[in-house]
């Protein structure tokens, strides 16, 4: 019979002190783009200290900067000056150069043992420095300071929110002769400095964060049955939420973050229902014989965006969070669209398409219902709109092993995410880092 | 003792001609398990019934209790197979599912577990669905056969614990499939 001896390692680490793991990941940029922004990283200089591997905040920012999609990756063997401070720019030569901006700085050891990180970013058409920032930072802290970096320079080019010093969260899976290892993982956004909250030997799925980025939602398989838990990841404290009989699935937290929809088939069918956190209280709001699955909410928490069958194949519906509300039909090409994803303005749904034997993510425009295939497959899956709207981080297959990659809305960016070891799935990215 | 055995082939008519004790497929409905269940356990310690032996690549068909265990049995098959997206169990796996259910209604202390899987394509919490779906498609023909529903449990892993890692058009039938688990 079923053996109920799981071995469950729930993690309580406390993730502001999270120890510098080494880097696992390889960011491979598998695809050119037209149209960026030039923009030029000088290395930052250091000064009383040698330059920290795991804390090497330019490269950290260029990185960022160029997994965004928005900037133009100058090489640092390209550059033709490298200047740390306002006066020293040659605005004339950069502009022939064709640069936009220059991000520049120094990382100061102080002699209380703390980094001093000093950035500016250049606008070279402008002629003058347009952002200034001086960070104070231990080792520990250094490639956080690097993402807020991004974050500033990401906002003030672009207007829009930026999402680099969060976190990601993600499943790995280790195959051996006597079964399999799943590991609920949290990493900053670029992969480095992964934590285990949660390692099993039965499955793992569906991690997503809630809107503070305190918490994740997930789906264990440790007490023999599909469970639905919420993980505080700065406590460790973790409640379980639905353990109905049939499936428990698909947690997708409110946009004010005091419900949960879910996936439940206690009365027959895969339904959606919504969980209040605080009073317990389930709200059923599809009704049909056909699976319903994968709800997501919109931004205005007014309608849930979810997979339903009802056609006959897997399409996304929209329909309201309210009683007796009517279903409606989002996509119409190809036969089988599922997994949406919303961005964090409402603008557009990511998803997966499956065409034949191959699945790719495509992106839909809810203002216009225009449709648009992004990536390549034949695997490609769990579409997760980063937070600043502007890219999508889904699970694929390279060389049958599972990795994550990033695409940008338009397409025209590509990168892998390839981590040392294992199989790597369901990216989630925080919206804020709590 | 005695063992009921049947040829497959002939375990229609064999099964008519001794109609106080097994019931034809169409013949079994739920009450009728409920009501003659001791007695059908009864017939077959009594068994007063017929020996039989495998025809050539044939497989025994015995619904005595520990009969899922013998490799000669049918019953030691407990694997079904799906086409793609479909739910459906396909006619060369329906004759092995009402087997399961006939034993699981001789057998009212036996109980099973139907894993539901899926491939690898697709979304992961849809296959999820999917695969309880096909465990649930299981559990209904079971029932239809006498089993109870208190006998059966479901779970389903969707794509979550493959057999076969192939990734070709091969692999992946085998990994959509119903598990049963006594």
């Amino acid at each position: 019979m079923i053996n109920m001896i799981k071995k469950i390692i729930v993690g309580l680490f406390c993730l502001s002190f999270a120890s510098m793991a080494q880097a696992v990941l390889k960011i491979d940029i598998t695809e050119g783009f037209e149209g960026a922004l030039p923009i030029a990283v000088i290395p930052f200089k250091w000064i009383g200290a040698a330059k920290e591997i795991n804390g090497d905040v330019s490269s950290i920012v260029l990185s960022d900067l160029a997994r965004s999609g928005k900037y133009l990756h100058v090489d640092e063997n390209d550059l033709i000056d490298m200047p740390h401070d306002s006066p020293d720019v040659q605005y004339r030569s950069w502009r022939s150069a064709g640069m936009d901006y220059i991000v520049s700085g120094s990382v100061t050891l102080k002699t209380d043992g703390k980094y001093q990180v000093d950035f500016r970013l250049i606008a070279i058409l402008k002629g003058k420095q347009v952002l200034g920032y001086s960070f104070s930072a231990t080792s520990e802290t250094l490639s956080n300071v690097a993402h807020q970096i991004s974050d500033y320079v990401f906002t003030h080019i672009t207007g829009l929110p930026g999402a680099f010093n969060t976190r990601i969260a993600y499943v790995t899976v280790q195959r051996s002769k006597t079964g399999s290892t799943s590991r609920l993982q949290v990493s900053d956004t670029d992969g480095y400095n992964p934590q285990t909250l949660l390692t099993s030997d039965e499955p793992i799925m569906s991690p997503a964060w809630s809107p503070d980025g305190s918490q994740l939602a997930y789906v264990s398989f440790e007490g023999g049955q599909a469970e639905i838990f919420t993980h505080n990841v700065r406590s460790g404290v973790r409640k379980s939420r639905a353990k109905y009989k049939g499936l428990n699935g698909s947690p997708a937290w409110s946009p004010d973050g005091k419900q949960l929809a879910m996936t439940l088939s206690k009365d027959g069918n895969p339904d959606i229902y919504t969980l209040n956190l605080a009073t317990n209280q389930l709200q059923r709001i599809t009704d049909h014989w056909a699976i319903d699955t994968e709800a997501v909410w919109t931004p205005d928490a007014k309608a849930i965006i979810y997979t339903s069958s009802r056609s006959g194949k897997p399409q996304l519906y929209k329909q309201d969070v309210a009683a007796n509300s009517r279903p409606e039909r989002l996509t119409f090409e190809g036969a089988y669209n599922a997994s949406a994803s919303i961005s964090a303005d409402g603008k557009h749904i990511a998803y997966v398409n499956g065409e034949g034997n191959v699945y790719r993510i495509a992106v839909l425009e809810l203002a216009t219902r225009s449709s648009k295939i992004l990536t390549d497959g034949p695997l490609d899956e769990s579409p997760d709109f980063a937070p600043n709207n502007s890219m999508i981080l889904f699970a694929s297959q390279n060389n049958r092993k599972a990795v994550l990659s990033a695409v940008s809305v338009d397409g025209r960016q590509k990168q892998r995410l390839e981590f040392s070891d294992g199989e790597v799935r369901e990216p989630s990215w925080a919206a804020a880092r709590h | 003792m005695k063992k009921i055995i049947f040829l497959t082939l002939l375990a229609l008519s064999i099964a008519a001609c001794d109609g106080d004790r097994i019931k034809p497929d169409s013949g079994i409905t739920e009450s009728d398990v409920e009501n003659n269940g001791g007695a059908m356990a009864g017939g077959l310690d009594d068994g007063a019934g017929m020996d039989g032996a495998a025809l050539d690549g044939g497989k025994l068909v015995s619904y005595e209790e520990g009969a899922i265990n013998d490799p000669e049995n049918v019953l030691s098959e407990k694997l079904v197979y799906f086409a793609f997206d479909s739910n459906a169990v396909g006619d060369d796996y329906v004759e092995l599912v009402k087997h399961h259910g006939k034993y699981l209604s001789f057998n009212v202390n036996a109980s099973v577990r139907l894993e539901g899987h899926a491939d690898e394509r697709g979304s992961r919490e849809y296959n999820v669905a999917l695969a309880e779906r096909r465990a649930q498609s299981v559990k209904q023909l079971m029932i239809y056969e006498g089993a109870t529903d208190a006998q059966i449990s479901v779970i389903s892993y969707g794509e979550e614990k493959p057999v076969a890692f192939g990734g070709d058009e091969e692999s992946m039938s085998l990994n959509r499939r119903v598990e049963i688990v006594y």
